[in-house]
């Protein structure tokens, strides 16, 4: 068979499919929509994830450390600890807070004046509050900082409070697993569905496919149209998908801004990006590609002409 | 081009179809398998095409004994041959070209080597006029004939019918036999299964007469093969054969 033959053989075999499936409108948009409804969940929640994402890097970015330094330390000191720290490649800046100054406003702030009179020490430390570098903004890169911070003379206690920090990332990574999870057994799914359909496809058809191997098909030839169907469902599946994610990201993304405005914050809902879009047309796809390629080699082996 | 030895055929039910049916068919010969109904000439025409496979005995078509084909290999041997069935086994929802191309299509010809094979097919029978048509808007001796083409349209060496004219009236049917005929005519080795003796009777063509399974005679008897099967096989249904019209009392 020359390539040409070929290449349009299989073009005339897609295409023929095509028109096979749309001659029967009802029954492919059913099994199409099912498809849809099927793999849009998974893409549902990872929508929501990669929001939760994008929405906490800004909150990952706010954790600083409080370091207390020895009260018995001078203000030089501190300020040299604090020149010390300014030096690290992982600390971003660093805010001295001395003693005397964290008095003077809580003074004037508290309305405790004459209760502090009656104190005869200062009871604050002076106290450094330091910045990690945004690549050091990682629940290991904090811990990792704190201990170093905690090595050097004078310095009293470190407090960094990243145990929100790792519960929210614990939290998400659970929800990628869910998503992952689910698309798994959506996915299976998907694959069983369309392989369904292809086995009734295949047993209305089961005439054709006897005289075609009575004139002398091989099973791969029977096979095809029927491949070429799955590839369409697919295709029709993994759109309606991504039409039904950014339908419901576009109903939800107003008020999610307005949310995010109460609060301060600039955020917007971001719907499914191209490399996510493509993946889910490929996978989806795949699966149907997969569901009917298992039914029809089984289905087609066992009609036998007689 | 065709060699039954000692063909034995027993159908899952218990049902023995073939009892020992030993027969050789020359290239490029016309051969009518006769006899009742039930007689076994289906299922020898489903031995060849490798529909069935025998219980006991070798089938040979082509120089091959058909037991070294594997299953893989049965799609070849299918496309070498043509088959025509008494329901025509049309594709009702392609039309009359898509159906006689399929052959064609399944070797993989190019577009237009297909067109031109298939415009030639059908006017071979005749029916070239109709070939955007689908099936169930022809006659049944039209879709008899869209049958003969899509069996010939990849020029096999054998070509072999089952009841070819079971649902034509008599015309019809012999227009249908003169259609083999002209095929045999170039080369083609033919056999035919038909109960329809009135419609053979018209034709100066060999017979082999079945019944309950084994070869009950042939007529008019064939001289170059009576004696080479006896040459090969002194068996009783050969000389039975060689006699000419089948004897009353064949031994089974
Ligand atoms: N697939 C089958 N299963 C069981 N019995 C069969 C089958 N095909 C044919 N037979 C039986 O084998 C015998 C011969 O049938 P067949 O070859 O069709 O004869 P003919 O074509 O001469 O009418 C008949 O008794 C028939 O009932
Ligand atoms: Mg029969």
């Amino acid at each position: 068979m020359s390539v040409e033959a070929y290449f349009t053989r299989h073009a005339q075999t897609l295409l023929g499919s095509l028109g096979r499936l749309v001659s029967t409108p009802f029954a492919s948009a059913m099994t199409i929509t099912v498809i849809g409804i099927a793999l849009s969940l998974p893409l549902y929640l990872n929508v929501f994830l990669q929001n939760a994402r994008i929405a906490t890097e800004n909150w990952n970015q706010a954790f600083d450390l409080s370091v207390y330094i020895d009260k018995k330390a001078s203000a030089t000191r501190t300020s040299l600890i604090a020149q010390q720290f300014r030096a690290r490649s992982d600390v971003a800046s660093v805010r001295v807070i001395l003693a005397a100054a964290a008095l003077a406003e809580f003074r004037s702030s508290s309305g405790f004046g004459a209760a502090l009179d009656a104190l005869r020490d200062n009871p604050l430390p002076d106290t450094l509050i330091v910045t990690p570098t945004l690549s050091a903004s990682t629940p290991e890169g904090g811990a990792a900082l704190k201990s170093a911070l905690a090595q050097v003379p004078d310095v009293e206690t470190v407090a960094l409070d990243t145990d929100w920090v790792k519960r929210l990332y614990s939290l998400l990574d659970i929800l990628r697993r869910v998503v992952l999870i689910t698309a798994g057994l959506l996915g299976l799914g998907v694959a069983l569905v369309v392989g369904n359909t292809i086995r009734l496809d295949i047993l209305n058809r089961r005439m054709e496919i006897e005289v075609m191997k009575l004139v002398g098909a091989t099973d791969a030839f029977a096979r095809r149209p029927f491949l070429y169907s799955g590839v369409w469902y697919g295709l029709g599946g993994g759109l309606m998908a991504l039409g039904l994610v950014e339908v419901g990201v576009l109903a939800l993304s107003n008020s999610v801004t307005r949310l995010a405005t109460l609060y301060g914050s600039s955020f917007h809902l971001a719907g499914v990006n191209f490399g996510t879009g493509l993946a889910v047309l490929m996978g989806s796809v795949f699966l149907s590609w997969l569901g009917s390629w298992t039914a029809a080699t089984h289905h087609i082996k066992a009609i036998e002409p007689s | 081009m065709i060699r039954f030895d000692q063909v034995h055929k027993r159908y899952a039910n218990g049902r023995e179809a073939l009892a020992g049916v030993t027969l050789n068919i020359a290239s490029g010969e016309m051969v009518f398998l006769t006899g009742h109904s039930g007689a076994g000439k289906s299922s020898i025409l489903k031995l060849i095409a490798l529909i069935e496979r025998p219980t006991r005995g070798q089938v040979w078509v082509d120089t091959q004994n058909t037991a070294t084909i594997r299953p893989r290999g049965i799609p070849e041997f299918r496309s070498r041959l043509g088959v025509v069935f008494q329901d025509h086994k049309l594709i009702v929802d392609r039309s009359v070209a898509e159906n006689v191309a399929l052959p064609l299509i399944i070797a993989g010809l190019s577009q237009r080597e297909i067109d031109k094979r298939v415009r030639a097919a059908l006017d071979q029978v005749g029916l070239l006029d109709k070939d955007k048509l689908r099936p169930l808007e022809l006659s049944t001796g039209e879709q008899q004939r869209i049958g003969i083409a899509r069996a010939v349209v990849a020029k096999p060496k054998l070509l072999i019918a089952d009841e070819p004219t079971g649902n034509l009236d008599p015309e019809l049917a012999l227009e249908i036999i003169q259609l083999f005929k002209r095929f045999n005519d170039v080369g083609v080795t033919v056999v035919i299964a038909s109960h329809d003796v009135h419609l053979i009777d018209h034709l100066n063509a060999r017979r082999i007469v079945l019944g309950e399974g084994r070869v009950t005679g042939e007529a008019p008897p064939h001289a170059a093969q009576a004696a080479a099967q006896a040459a090969s096989h002194a068996s009783l249904h050969t000389a039975s054969s060689a006699a000419g019209r089948p004897p009353a009392g064949t031994p089974r």
